[in-house]
C-alpha cells in the first residue's frame, strides 16, 4: 500500500509545474453518474484463431476519461479499435460478444461501420496527418462525411479547441509536416473534432511525444472532457492517473507455452483512483506498484 | 581454443602475436590476411560496372559525333522547326524539318497514354485497395508477365486483329481509317506500357503507411474516399514517376509502330491517318537504302540524339519525383 502512494505521488507534480489547472481538475474529477456511452459485454476478439482479448465486460461513461492500462500484448489496442470498428480493416479480426452504443448493437445487422467512424473519432500512436495543408487536414473529415460548413470557420473552431490555433493561424496553408511531432499529434486531435464526434479514442496518443508535448495532450484532454467522452490506451500509468476518471486494467495471460502467444483479459476496472490507491486485485496492485510489467 | 583467448583477453597483443606464431590462432590477432577472392570478386564488379558506364559513354560520342556531322549540312534552327521530312530527295532538294516526326511520335504516345494512365491506375487502385492478398499475389506477376510480351508481337497483333477491327467498326461509322494508322499502334502501345504504369503506381501505393489509411477511415470516410483522397494523393509523386517511365517507354518504342503506324512523315492530329515516328523513320533508314556518310544515313543519328535527350530529361524528371515522394512520410 505504501508503494502504492509512492506511484501515485509523482504523477502529480509535473501536473502541478505546467499549468496548476491540471491539479484544480484532479481534484475535482468528479465519479459521474452520466449515462453509458458504450456497454461491452463478453467481448473477444480474434485474429485467426488466435484470441487477442476474452471475455471482456465493461461500460463506458459518457463525459468521462476512461483509461485502458495494462502490460504489451493485453490486447488493449485491439479493444480500443472495437468501439469504431476498425478491427473491420484486418480481414481475420474477429469480433464475438456485443457492445453497444447509447443501446445500439455496434457489430449488429445494419450497422455501416462508416456511420460509427462519424461518431467515434480516434487520434492514432503515431501522429499521423495527411501530406496535405494544415487547413486541409481538418477539412478532410467534413468533406468526406458530407457536412455543410464553412471552411475558415471550421478550422478555426477546431484548432481552438485542440489549442493549437495560436501557433498555427498563420501559417494555416503551410503543409502539416512542418510542424513538431506534438503540434501533429494536436493537428490529428483537431481534425478529429472537425467532424463534430461524441466519442474520441485514442491509442497512446503520447507514445511518440516529449514530456513537454505529452503534457499539453494531456491538458487538452481534460479541456475535451466538457464535450467529448474519451477512451485512452497508454502504457505510461502516470498518465492514466493524472489525466482519466476512470481505469481498466487488463492483463496479458499466455495462451501456450509452445508458441507464446499472449491474450488480454480485464481484470479490473474502477475510479482512477481506487485502481491507483486501493486495488482490489493483487496483479492490479502489482502493476500499479511497478513490481510487475 | 575456446578458453584460450577468453583467459588472456587483456594481456598484451605481443602475447597475442606470439600465440598466433604458435600455430593456435588467437581472437586478438587481428594482423591483415591475404583474401585473395575478394580481391578478384571486387575486380570483376568494378569491370562490369566500367563497362557499363564505358558502353554508355561511347554510345553519346558516336551519337554526337554523327549528329554534329548532320548539323553541319543542316542547321539544328532547321532541324528543330521544319515541318516537312524528305530526306530522300537528298541534302539540294530535300528537307529536313523533325516536327513531322515528332508529331507522329507525340500522336501515337498521347493515345498510348490516354489507354495506360486510366487501365493502369485503375489496376493499381484495385490491386492495393481492393483485392484480397490472394487475388493480388496472383495478379501482380501475371500483369507483369505483359510487359514480357516482344513488342514486335505486339506490332503484329496491332496491325493484323486491332487495324481491322478498327477499320471495321469506325467505317461502319462513316469514319475511314488508313491501313497504317497511328490509333491502332498508340492503343497497343497503351496495353504495352499498362504494367509499367500499374506495376509502379501499385508499388507506389501500397507504400502509403497504414497509418496514414487509418486515419482516413477514423474520420469517417469510406474505401474510396480513402483510396482516391487519402492513398492517391499521397502517392502522387511515385504515381507520376510511373507514368512518365512508361511515356518514356512509349517515345523509345519502336516495333509497334514501325509495323503498324506508317511510314508517312505527316503532321496531323487525326488519330486514323497514317503517320512515321522518329523511332520509326530509324528503322526504315537503317533497313538499308542509306550509304554510310550521307545525310540521310547522319539524320538517323541526330533524330536518335534528339530521342536520346526526350528520354533521359523524362527519366531525370521520374526521379526527381521519386526522390520527393521519398521524402513525403
Amino acid at each position: 500500500m505504501d508503494r502504492a502512494r509512492t506511484a501515485a505521488a509523482p504523477a502529480e507534480a509535473p501536473a502541478a509545474h505546467r499549468t496548476g489547472v491540471a491539479v484544480e481538475h484532479a481534484e475535482q474529477r468528479p465519479p459521474s453518474d452520466g449515462e453509458a456511452v458504450f456497454a461491452v459485454r463478453d467481448l473477444t476478439v480474434s485474429y485467426g484463431s488466435n484470441p487477442a482479448i476474452v471475455d471482456v465486460t465493461m461500460e463506458i461513461r459518457r463525459g468521462e476519461i476512461t483509461a485502458l492500462i495494462g502490460p504489451s500484448g493485453c490486447g488493449k489496442s485491439t479493444f480500443i479499435r472495437c468501439f469504431n470498428r476498425m478491427n473491420d480493416l484486418i480481414p481475420t479480426a474477429r469480433v464475438r460478444g456485443e457492445i453497444t452504443y447509447h443501446g445500439v448493437d455496434l457489430y449488429g445487422k445494419g450497422v455501416d461501420p462508416v456511420e460509427v467512424r462519424r461518431r467515434v473519432g480516434m487520434v492514432f500512436q503515431k501522429p499521423n496527418p495527411f501530406p496535405k495543408s494544415i487547413a486541409d487536414n481538418i477539412t478532410f473529415g467534413p468533406k468526406v462525411t458530407g457536412m455543410k460548413f464553412d471552411p475558415d470557420e471550421i478550422v478555426e473552431r477546431s484548432l481552438k479547441r485542440a489549442a493549437l490555433w495560436d501557433e498555427v493561424r498563420n501559417k494555416l496553408d503551410d503543409s502539416a509536416y512542418s510542424l513538431s511531432g506534438g503540434q501533429q499529434q494536436r493537428l490529428c486531435i483537431a481534425r478529429a473534432i472537425a467532424v463534430d464526434p461524441d466519442v474520441i479514442l485514442m491509442d497512446e496518443p503520447c507514445s511518440a511525444l516529449d514530456p513537454i508535448a505529452t503534457g499539453r495532450i494531456e491538458d487538452l484532454m481534460r479541456e475535451l472532457q466538457e464535450r467529448y467522452t474519451i477512451i485512452i490506451v497508454t502504457h505510461n500509468m502516470q498518465q492514466a492517473a493524472r489525466v482519466s476518471d476512470r481505469t481498466a486494467f487488463f492483463t496479458a495471460e499466455v495462451e501456450s507455452e509452445e508458441n507464446d502467444h499472449r491474450f488480454g483479459r480485464l481484470v479490473e476496472y474502477d475510479l482512477t483512483e481506487n485502481i491507483f490507491k486501493n486495488p482490489q486485485d493483487s496483479r492490479t496492485e502489482d502493476y500499479v506498484t511497478g513490481r510487475f510489467g | 581454443m575456446d578458453t584460450q583467448p577468453q583467459t588472456s583477453a587483456a594481456g598484451t597483443p605481443a602475447v597475442e602475436v606470439g600465440a598466433a606464431e604458435r600455430g593456435s590462432r588467437s581472437r586478438m590477432d587481428l594482423g591483415g590476411r591475404s583474401r585473395p577472392g575478394e580481391r578478384t570478386i571486387l575486380a570483376v564488379l568494378a569491370l562490369c560496372g566500367a563497362l557499363s558506364i564505358f558502353t554508355t559513354v561511347g554510345i553519346i560520342v558516336v551519337l554526337i559525333g554523327e549528329a554534329s556531322a548532320f548539323f553541319r549540312h543542316v542547321p539544328l534552327r532547321d532541324f528543330l522547326t521544319g515541318t516537312e521530312w524528305t530526306p530522300q530527295a537528298g541534302l539540294e532538294r530535300g528537307s529536313f524539318g523533325v516536327l513531322p516526326l515528332l508529331n507522329g511520335t507525340l500522336l501515337v504516345t498521347a493515345i498510348a497514354l490516354l489507354v495506360a494512365v486510366p487501365l493502369g491506375l485503375g489496376a493499381a487502385m484495385y490491386l492495393s485497395e481492393y483485392a484480397p492478398e490472394r487475388v493480388r499475389k496472383l495478379l501482380k506477376p501475371s500483369l507483369e508477365v505483359l510487359a514480357g510480351v516482344p513488342t514486335i508481337v505486339l506490332g503484329v497483333f496491332a496491325l493484323n486483329i486491332v487495324t481491322p477491327a478498327l477499320r471495321g467498326v469506325l467505317g461502319a461509322a462513316g469514319i475511314e481509317v488508313d491501313f497504317f494508322n497511328a490509333l491502332s499502334a498508340g492503343l497497343v502501345m497503351g496495353v504495352m506500357i499498362i504494367p509499367t504504369v500499374a506495376s509502379l503506381s501499385e508499388d507506389a501505393m501500397s507504400a502509403v503507411p497504414r497509418g496514414l489509411r487509418e486515419s482516413g477511415y477514423g474520420l469517417g470516410a469510406t474505401k474510396r474516399q480513402v483510396a482516391v483522397r487519402v492513398v492517391l494523393p499521397a502517392a502522387l509523386s511515385g504515381v507520376v514517376a510511373a507514368i512518365i517511365l512508361g511515356l518514356g517507354r512509349a517515345i523509345g518504342e519502336t516495333m509497334i509502330v514501325a509495323v503498324a503506324a506508317g511510314n508517312l512523315p505527316t503532321i496531323t492530329f487525326d488519330p486514323t491517318n497514317q503517320v512515321q515516328t522518329m523511332t520509326a523513320y530509324i528503322v526504315q533508314t537503317v533497313g538499308g537504302e542509306a550509304p554510310r556518310g550521307t545525310v540521310k544515313y547522319q539524320s538517323i543519328f541526330a533524330i536518335g540524339s534528339l530521342l536520346f535527350a526526350i528520354t533521359f530529361l523524362l527519366n531525370v524528371a521520374a526521379q526527381r519525383f521519386v526522390r520527393r515522394f521519398r521524402e513525403v512520410y
